[in-house]
């Protein structure tokens, strides 16, 4: 065992061996929709913590997209404070059970850890993510629930659009400062995609509602079954109801279809409708949802994205016996986490690379039988510096299947926009805003998925609390 | 929360309520929809048409055919239940003109999602022309609403129960062979039901107005599961829709899409009707042995 009251020097600690995420066992969790990650203990979590080499510069941190003092928040976890710990990852961080799960730390904080560098493997950088996530759980384990002091009140009242990522944290700031803050939510449960898109193994949905319970007791109101743009325009929001200030964070909710032959026919869906169902309307829970879902032996996933790995490892504890990932480029390329990978081929989840569906075939009930493919070869790099997929001419070839999901990802949510045409949106619909975060509409600021495309939870995050720092400042006058 | 102010059966399967819902009373128009949610743990999201609203009183009126699980649970709240969730209005509002003579046929349920529509048809100054049809005279509804807006009403039953013995299809295409002819036709009912219509209208070049009913789940855009092909295009019914031209939809794929989960659902109005006799003969043993 280590002294860890000692100090110890940089090789010492290159010399720990990371440490393993104890995980759910992949033949049991086939069949649950319990968490598949289960959490550093606490001498996992203090031994990962000692391998960061509090390296002066922290390369970490720039990586970070929300730059959160990760050496500092590491250090307390060695020394056995997790509520310190905490404290510094709020600083920056307002979600950070959240983000400790579903952010891609691979590709941020964890690129950059000198000790992955050290080590010539990046899958050895010290696991930020899962320490950042053991300092949160800790405090959701044995703290009592905190509720951050809030300003008195400025009597300014502002509207958020959207309960995802995008639209908590900006909610949770402008209250923090005194505004009154509401929350208009579609569908009937705030959390946007972390409640009806992220499944419960891989996000305990009670994890996103404790955030949204600290909002509460904060003084935002939430007003779920409230479509902005259907049951009242923006017009409406800033004349009539007298809201000081808008903030749209509505996301990215359209569902992109590859626009093959077979699309419509019956067993094909798209994997927000896929895991709508699932999650939201909890169609897993045969026998007592009414929501039906379409079952299924045999299911191919159309994507490469962590919405695809969700609908294949969905349909994994659905019931299919087996499921296939067809996606056109090659594993290096997948944009999905590498820890969502990995689980899924664990749970038995079936890879097909460089292979693209051309049409997706139907019986006479126009009911899915199978999918046509097309094989693909890596060409010449293109714009996005990924070597391009080129299909392979004769080379098509037939997966029977009995149901398609299409996880190619998703567009900007259209209905607010076509209500509202004042907001300028680009060519891809994504609303256009200066670096404030503002509009082109007075008032109405946006952040998240509608403004940046798909992207994460953090990148949506930051983005909430970027507009809400604007819009405090327009309130207040100090603009 | 949504609270039922009142309820009435209007058929053996047919249930008119009326809920509180302000907003969507003040929003909405014709041709649009609400999802209704009866709790937010287990209960399914499905679509009825608002059949009628008053913004001051700050309600909504939904008529609804008890087809399935859903449907049947909903006809079981009383007044002074609540709903939990209601969300809308929904969907494109019916777009109308001065046509001219425009005739509005509703089958069965179809009905009463066609009553506002035929109302705003008559506002504007429409010679309007409503064509009721069911399976059999108890299923008729909305004949008394319809006969006071309509300047003719024409009543058909498949089995000749009540009014004349024929499919809306009949009393359609004479209309259309007549003259002056119809300029606009509004078909609402089951999907088969709109697609004879449709083909009705075709060869005289009648522009014919349908309101799809397909499968939905939100409501708002994001799930895809309520799509159709129209023309050559991919629809999405609740933020396209739910009206479409009839000489364009995929009416074939529409009712094959519709079946997708057929078997699970007859199930489950199975087990809802054996649970609801079950509740029946404990209610009168209850009564039996004071
Ligand atoms: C299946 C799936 C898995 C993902 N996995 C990851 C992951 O592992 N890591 C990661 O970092 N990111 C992941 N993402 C991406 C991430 O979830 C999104 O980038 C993020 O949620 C965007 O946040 P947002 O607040 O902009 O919008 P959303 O989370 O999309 O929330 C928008 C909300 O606005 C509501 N809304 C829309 N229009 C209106 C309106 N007009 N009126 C009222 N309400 C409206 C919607 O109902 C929704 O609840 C995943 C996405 C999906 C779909
Ligand atoms: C825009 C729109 C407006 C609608 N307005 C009304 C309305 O005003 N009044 C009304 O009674 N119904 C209306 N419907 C249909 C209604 O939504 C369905 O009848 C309901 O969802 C059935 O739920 P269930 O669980 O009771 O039956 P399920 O168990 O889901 O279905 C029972 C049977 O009905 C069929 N069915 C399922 N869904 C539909 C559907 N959407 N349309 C037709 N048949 C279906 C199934 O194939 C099955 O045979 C509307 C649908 C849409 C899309
Ligand atoms: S780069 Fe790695 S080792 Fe250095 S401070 Fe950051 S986490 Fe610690
Ligand atoms: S019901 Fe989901 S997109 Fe129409």
């Amino acid at each position: 065992m280590i002294d860890t009251t000692k100090k110890l020097t940089p090789k010492e600690r290159l010399a720990i061996p990371p440490q393993e995420m104890p995980a759910q066992d992949p033949i049991a969790r086939r069949r649950n929709m319990e968490e598949v990650a289960l959490g550093y203990s606490e001498e996992q979590a203090r031994l990962e913590a000692l391998r960061c080499l509090q390296c002066k510069n922290a390369p970490c941190i720039p990586s970070c997209p929300v730059r959160i003092d990760i050496p500092g928040f590491i250090a307390q976890i060695a020394e056995g404070n997790y509520k310190e710990a905490l404290t510094i990852l709020r600083e920056s961080n307002l979600f950070p059970a959240i983000c400790g799960r579903v952010c891609p730390q691979e590709v941020q904080c964890q690129s950059t850890c000198t000790v992955g560098r050290s080590l010539k493997d990046i899958d050895k950088a010290v696991s930020i993510g899962r320490l950042e996530r053991f300092a949160a759980d800790w405090e959701r384990l044995h703290g009592e629930l905190e509720v951050p002091p809030v300003k008195p009140s400025t009597g300014k009242r502002v509207a958020i659009i959207g309960s995802g990522p995008a639209g908590l944290a900006a909610a949770a700031d402008l209250a923090k400062e005194g505004h009154q803050v509401t929350i208009f939510e579609a569908f009937h449960k705030p959390g946007g995609v972390m409640i009806y898109g992220i499944p419960e193994f891989r996000l305990p949905k009670a994890i996103v509602q404790r955030e949204i319970e600290i909002l509460e007791r904060m003084g935002v109101k939430i007003i779920t079954n409230f479509l902005v743009g259907r049951t009242r325009s923006l017009r409406d929001l800033l004349e009539k109801d007298g809201f000081d200030a808008i903030f749209i964070g509505s996301g990215a909710g359209l569902p992109k279809f590859m626009g093959i032959p077979g699309e419509n026919l019956v067993g094909v869906f798209s994997a927000n409708e896929y895991l709508t169902r699932a999650n939201l309307m909890k169609a897993y829970e045969k026998g007592k949802a009414d929501t039906p879902i379409y079952p299924a032996k045999r299911v191919a996933v159309l994507g490469g994205g962590n919405v695809a790995m969700d609908a294949a490892r969905m349909a994994v504890r659905l019931g299919a016996e087996e499921v296939f990932v067809i996606y056109r480029r090659t594993e290096k390329e997948m944009p999905a986490r590498v820890e969502e990978v990995a689980h899924a081929k664990e749970e038995g989840v079936i890879f097909r690379f460089l292979e693209n569906a051309k049409r997706i075939l139907g019986d006479e009930k126009s009911r899915v039988i199978g999918i046509e493919c097309l094989s693909y070869q890596l060409g010449e790099p293109d714009a996005s510096g990924r070597r391009r997929p080129v299909e392979i001419p004769g080379s098509e070839h037939v997966i029977e299947v009995d149901s398609v999901i299409v996880a190619i990802g998703n567009e900007s949510h259209p209905l607010l926009l076509q209500t509202n045409p004042e907001i300028a949106v680009d060519k891809h619909g994504h609303i256009i805003t200066d670096e404030t975060g503002k509009t082109s509409m007075d008032r109405v600021y946006a952040g998240g998925d509608i403004v940046l495309g798909s992207a994460t939870v953090i990148l949506a995050m930051g983005q909430g609390r970027r507009a809400a720092a604007s819009i405090h400042n327009f309130l207040m006058g100090n603009s | 929360m949504h609270r039922i102010v009142s309820k009435k059966q209007l058929s053996e399967e047919v249930f008119r309520i009326t809920v509180e819902a302000p907003y969507i009373a003040e929003a909405r128009k014709p041709g649009q929809f609400v999802i209704v949610q009866r709790n937010s743990d287990y209960a399914e999201r499905i679509p009825l048409t608002i059949a009628d609203a008053d913004p001051i009183r700050g309600t909504i009126t939904l008529i609804f055919q008890t087809v399935g699980k859903s449907t049947h649970k909903l006809a079981e709240l009383e007044v002074g239940q609540y709903i939990q969730n209601i969300l809308g209005p929904l969907g494109r509002p019916t777009h109308i003109e001065r046509f001219g003579r425009v005739v509005c046929v509703g089958g069965g349920i179809g009905a009463a999602p066609m009553y506002p529509i035929a109302q705003a048809m008559k506002q504007a100054g429409n010679h309007l022309i409503v064509i009721l049809g069911a399976r059999t005279k108890e299923l008729l509804i909305m004949e008394e609403e319809m006969r006071a807006i309509a300047d003719e009403l024409i009543v058909v039953t498949d089995d000749g129960s009540y009014g004349r013995k024929a499919l809306v299809t009949e009393p359609l295409k004479e209309l259309c062979q007549a003259s002056p002819r119809p300029d606009c036709v509004v078909a609402i009912g089951p999907p088969i039901m709109m697609k004879f219509c449709a083909e009705t209208t075709r060869p005289f070049g009648i522009k014919t107005i349908v309101s799809l009913n397909t499968i939905m789940i939100d409501g708002t855009g994001m799930c895809g599961g309520c799509r159709v092909t129209v023309g050559e295009e991919t629809k999405f019914v609740c933020v396209d829709g739910p009206e479409f031209d009839g000489h364009l939809v995929d009416f074939n794929n529409m009712m094959l899409r519709l079946s997708a989960y057929k078997e699970i659902e007859q199930k489950a109005h199975e087990e809802c009707h054996l649970e609801m006799k079950l509740k029946e003969m404990n209610s009168a043993k209850g009564k039996g042995n004071p």
